[in-house]
């Protein structure tokens, strides 16, 4: 990328409109105001942009629950080792997932005594691999949100398109809303929500309107490079001040209000929610994402049932905290010390879009 | 594995085609876009195109953004 200009980044790094931002956003703020970001994109983005050291210290931004591999309970983990057990069996799974600790060990610990785990970077490889290795059994490990799970869903349908019979589904699919609400009744006082950009470019920014309809508090979908989230951030100023909640778009070149109609109806053709659990949350109604009975061959929880024991934890790690904003990664005693990026006691400390992992690569343990 | 990146298309076969991405290229399935042509910049996300960028929009954020930065000097 050195030196070639990309479109849609370079624009949004601008220095003056920086400059522009933050000063009016220093005068708009006249309060106290905490704002949470949603998505580890945001949380990245704002580190590695420095955005915090560039508002005024009367607004605080917290880090919520949209990292998909962190809000990943550890009983999802344990389930898919035990799954990566079976005969004859290849399990997929996007990168990040490989090191999270399950009770015992982590995937990629699995991997290394034996078990054929192997690193996707989508649903659609994962198919292939079905295609590839006819006499084998592959179950995909469906993590993510309203972005990712469309991506699975096209899979599902292409599999059944094709009457491909070994190809299997170990969903752990969530739902941004449900768990943007479960944190507004867990009261942690937040005014706004920077809402998920790529979760809206499928849901719409609709999907957010119930929030601030019944809850209050303001909402701006935005995005992810620094003009996006500062002038996110005035907009949700001006909103409190206002006194008026509204769910507002910031990131107009990819959100619309009703989303991404096509991946929506993959969504619903395959996937019905259901209940799930979520790192910290526990069980939230309806935030997750199940197949429906007419995919149910393709599902690897009813197809190859297992019983896991998975053990509770010590206490000691605060990544659950961590994701309902109540606690930051600088709170917890392990972090930096015990639990380091190449070795990580809990799963905030895995995936770049953790939060204990944005931490500690750009500083904040020392 | 959450993050999406602009990307253009190169070239399209079916409904998968080649993007180009930071340098890179990457295949991505295009079933969720309607009407992708080559050229078009798409946000890339887990191996799928998942909105078509619009420039109409793009430029007129920065434009807002222009305006309030004239307004201040």
């Amino acid at each position: 990328m050195n030196g070639v200009f990309m479109k849609y980044i370079d624009e949004y790094r601008d220095s003056k409109l920086i400059e522009t931002l933050a000063r009016s956003i220093k005068s708009a703020a006249e309060g106290l105001y905490t704002f949470m970001e949603v998505c580890g994109g945001h949380t990245a983005a704002i580190h590695r942009f420095g955005i915090r050291d560039i508002l005024p210290q009367n607004i605080r931004l917290i880090s919520g629950p949209g990292c998909p591999v962190c809000v990943t309970g550890k009983d999802f983990i344990d389930r898919a080792i035990a799954m990566s057990g079976i005969d004859n069996c290849i399990m997929a799974t996007y990168g990040d997932l490989m090191r999270v600790p399950g009770s015992l060990f982590s995937l990629e610990k699995a991997n290394a005594s034996g078990a054929d785990i192997r690193v996707v970077f989508s649903a659609l490889e994962a198919l292939d691999l079905a295609e590839r290795f006819p006499e084998r059994k592959i179950i995909f490990l469906g993590i993510g949100f309203e972005t990712t799970a469309p991506g699975t869903a096209v899979a599902l349908c292409k599999a059944e398109e094709k009457n491909i019979r070994n190809f299997f589904v170990l969903s752990a699919h969530k739902l941004m809303p449900p768990a943007m609400e479960a944190i507004i009744k867990d009261g942690t006082g937040i005014n706004g929500f920077i809402c998920p950009g790529h979760v809206a470019t499928i849901t719409g920014s609709s999907a957010f309107e119930f929030i601030s309809g019944r809850y209050g508090t303001a909402c701006v979908v935005t995005g992810f490079e620094p003009v996006d989230i500062l002038q996110s951030v005035l907009m949700l100023v001006n909103q409190v001040n206002a006194g008026m909640p509204a769910v507002e778009i910031q990131y107009t070149r990819a959100v619309t209000i009703h989303g991404n109609l096509r991946a929506r109806k993959y969504l619903g053709q395959v996937f019905e929610p259901g209940d799930a659990i979520w790192r910290g949350l526990g069980i939230v109604p309806e935030s997750g994402l199940v197949l429906r009975d007419r995919y149910g061959r393709f599902d690897a929880s009813s197809v190859f049932p297992l019983s896991v024991v998975t053990k509770d934890d010590d206490g000691k790690c605060i990544c659950g905290d961590i994701l309902r904003g109540l606690r930051t990664p600088s709170d917890c005693t392990l972090f930096g010390k015990v639990c380091i990026p190449s070795d990580p006691v809990g799963a905030c400390m895995v995936s770049d879009e953790g939060a204990c992992n944005i931490f500690y690569r750009y500083g904040k343990h020392e | 594995m959450c993050l999406s990146v602009p990307a253009r298309i190169i070239s399209i076969d079916g409904d998968m085609a080649d993007v180009s991405a930071g340098g890179a290229i990457f295949r991505a399935g295009l079933q969720m876009i309607d009407n992708p042509r080559e050229g078009d910049y798409v946000l890339l996300h887990a191996g799928f195109a998942i909105m078509k960028i619009s420039e109409k929009e793009a430029l007129e954020t920065l434009r807002l953004l222009q305006e309030m930065r004239d307004s201040l000097e």
